[in-house]
């Protein structure tokens, strides 16, 4: 007798059609989710360590209805958004300057290259003394982690524009400043939205490490009271939201890149 | 004599070495004239400065030694009276074939009723019509040159510089392109400067063919090729064509050896 099955005969790179993959995708979040859920059912972790599915999602019910954490999490993508775009706005334009231009390159780039390494976590306690635990600080947090990173990724694709771009232009008479609206900027978008699309994510992990160490608010800080609280449940709810935040943000950010980008992606 | 002409004299060009590498002569002293409304082939050797001698026509590279004057005006930097093929793709990826059509119309500020009225012209002159909203990506190569061939004529330049624009094409397309190439020509009279190795391609378009010698190059011998315009796709079978295919073939087979071995 012969199985009927799909047969998943693996080539190296070869392609798979849309609806294995989506099928695929899915089921390894469906097996990790029986995993986990076997591990606390069966009381082999104590729910002590390691709350069972169904508790996670009934403490987050009660966060969501009781504890007020809708605005926890508005509070987290405010701080996010807000020091990503001081970032980028900052960001962006400095890296396409130095990548365009080699003098305003060798200025910073040594600086920002040391910069970068930088740790930006180990300024949280240097940015509490400085400002507090506001806002302030929590966007100088976001901003020293993503600003220096964003502008040395920007300088180098900046930097990589076709030269042959360049000259066809200026043999249509472009002048300086138009190479770089007219061919710089529009050659280096795509690849810089990507980009963006990278330091947003690492953003959030910035804010939370900050809402961690001092806040009075934001996921972050629900999660460092439910630690008090030994309520694994609240904190494994409050983690999978970052992560499904962060994967409908990076969809959409996708989403958004191929829009604005259509001869970037054929 | 006049001054309307491209005038290249004693220009020289040496490359400075690249670390252990000494320095590289890439062309010896070359003096050419262009008389408006000329279609002058140079003819030579893969590596033997034809890019480089083109580029600095351009403007893109600056020579060693000597001048470059187009109408009396020295040349010091790229600008639009001179527009330029090149081999390599160079579309803009980022802009439609109609927008690349564009680009230095839009540098020089036209309207944009003007320009889309040039473009739309230019367009239709290379056989694009259809594919105004395409990307580049979504070209043909054949088409992406005639396209590159549309931008640089849109501009209305002095003098037309074509470097090996249908070398990178197959051999079909090559031959169609070369025909695109010469009805323009015939009709508007617009001087170019066409850099190629293919002795069948110099022949069939301009009025003269200058062979240059292998690495480093020089102008070693001109040839006025006297066929008659307009000239068809038939004139390649003339024994005419033939024989100012084999002379120009004994030019160049010597030097082609040289720099097989240089
Ligand atoms: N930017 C450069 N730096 C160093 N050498 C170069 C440069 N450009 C061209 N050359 C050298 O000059 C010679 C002529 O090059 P090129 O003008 O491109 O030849 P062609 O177009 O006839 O094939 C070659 O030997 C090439 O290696
Ligand atoms: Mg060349």
């Amino acid at each position: 007798m012969r199985l009927h099955l799909p047969r998943l005969a693996m080539e190296p790179l070869k392609p798979i059609p849309a609806g294995v993959r989506a099928v695929l995708g899915a089921s390894f979040f469906a097996l990790f989710v029986v995993g986990w859920g076997l591990c606390t059912w069966s009381g082999l972790v104590p729910p002590l360590f390691l709350a069972s599915p169904d508790r996670t999602l009934a403490a987050g019910w009660a966060l969501l209805t009781e504890f007020g954490f809708l605005g926890d999490i508005a509070i987290t993508i405010w701080r996010v958004v807000g020091g990503f775009l001081i970032a980028a706005l900052l960001g962006v334009p400095l890296g396409l300057l130095m990548g365009a231009f080699k003098p305003v390159e060798a200025f910073f780039e040594p600086f920002f290259s040391f910069a970068r390494y930088l740790p930006a976590s180990a300024f949280i306690p240097l940015l509490i003394l400085w400002a507090g635990v506001g806002e302030a600080q929590k966007l100088a947090v976001i901003f020293i982690g993503s600003f220096f990173q964003l502008v040395i990724m920007v300088t180098v694709i900046a930097g990589s524009t076709r030269l042959d771009l360049v000259e066809a232009a200026y043999t249509l008479g472009s002048r300086r400043l138009s190479i770089l609206r007219r061919v710089v900027i529009p050659a280096a978008a795509p690849q810089i939205a990507e980009t963006l699309r990278l330091v947003l994510g690492w953003a959030w992990t910035y804010v939370i490490v900050a809402e961690l160490i001092g806040a009075t608010s934001g996921i972050g800080h629900m999660i460092m009271d439910s630690q008090r609280l030994l309520d694994t449940g609240q904190m494994i709810f409050g983690i999978v939201v970052i992560g499904l935040i962060g994967l409908v943000t990076d969809v959409l950010f996708k989403a958004l890149n191929r829009r604005l980008f259509p001869w970037a992606t054929l | 004599m006049s001054e309307r002409e491209l005038r290249i004299r004693g220009v020289t060009r040496t490359f400075p070495g690249q670390g252990r590498a000494g320095p590289t002569l890439a062309l010896q002293p070359t003096d050419v004239t262009v008389a408006p409304g000329e279609f002058v082939a140079i003819l030579g050797p893969s590596g033997c400065g034809k890019s480089t001698l083109l580029r600095i026509v351009a403007g893109l590279d600056r020579p060693t030694d000597g001048s470059v004057t187009l109408n009396a005006r020295p040349v010091t930097g790229p600008g639009p009276d001179r527009g330029m093929v090149f081999q390599s793709y160079t579309l803009f990826p980022w802009l439609t074939v109609e927008q690349n059509i564009r680009f230095g119309l839009r540098e020089r500020g036209l309207p944009e009723a003007q320009q889309q009225e040039i473009a739309a012209r230019f367009i239709a002159r290379t056989g694009l019509r259809g594919f105004e909203n395409h990307w580049p990506r979504q070209l043909s190569g054949g088409m992406q040159q005639r396209t590159a061939l549309a931008r640089a004529l849109a501009n209305d330049p002095e003098i037309l510089l074509l470097d090996e624009p249908f070398g990178a094409l197959d051999h079909q397309t090559r031959e169609l392109m070369q025909e695109l190439l010469l009805e323009i020509w015939e009709a508007d009279r617009k001087t170019v400067l066409f850099v190629t190795h293919d002795i069948d391609e110099a022949v069939f378009l301009a009025n003269r063919v200058l062979v240059m010698s292998a690495r480093p190059g020089r102008i070693k011998a001109e040839l006025p090729i006297p066929l008659p315009y307009p000239r068809e796709w038939t004139v390649k079978t003339t024994p005419e064509f033939g024989r100012l295919k084999a002379q120009l073939m004994a030019e160049i087979r010597e030097e082609v050896r040289k720099a097989a071995v240089a």
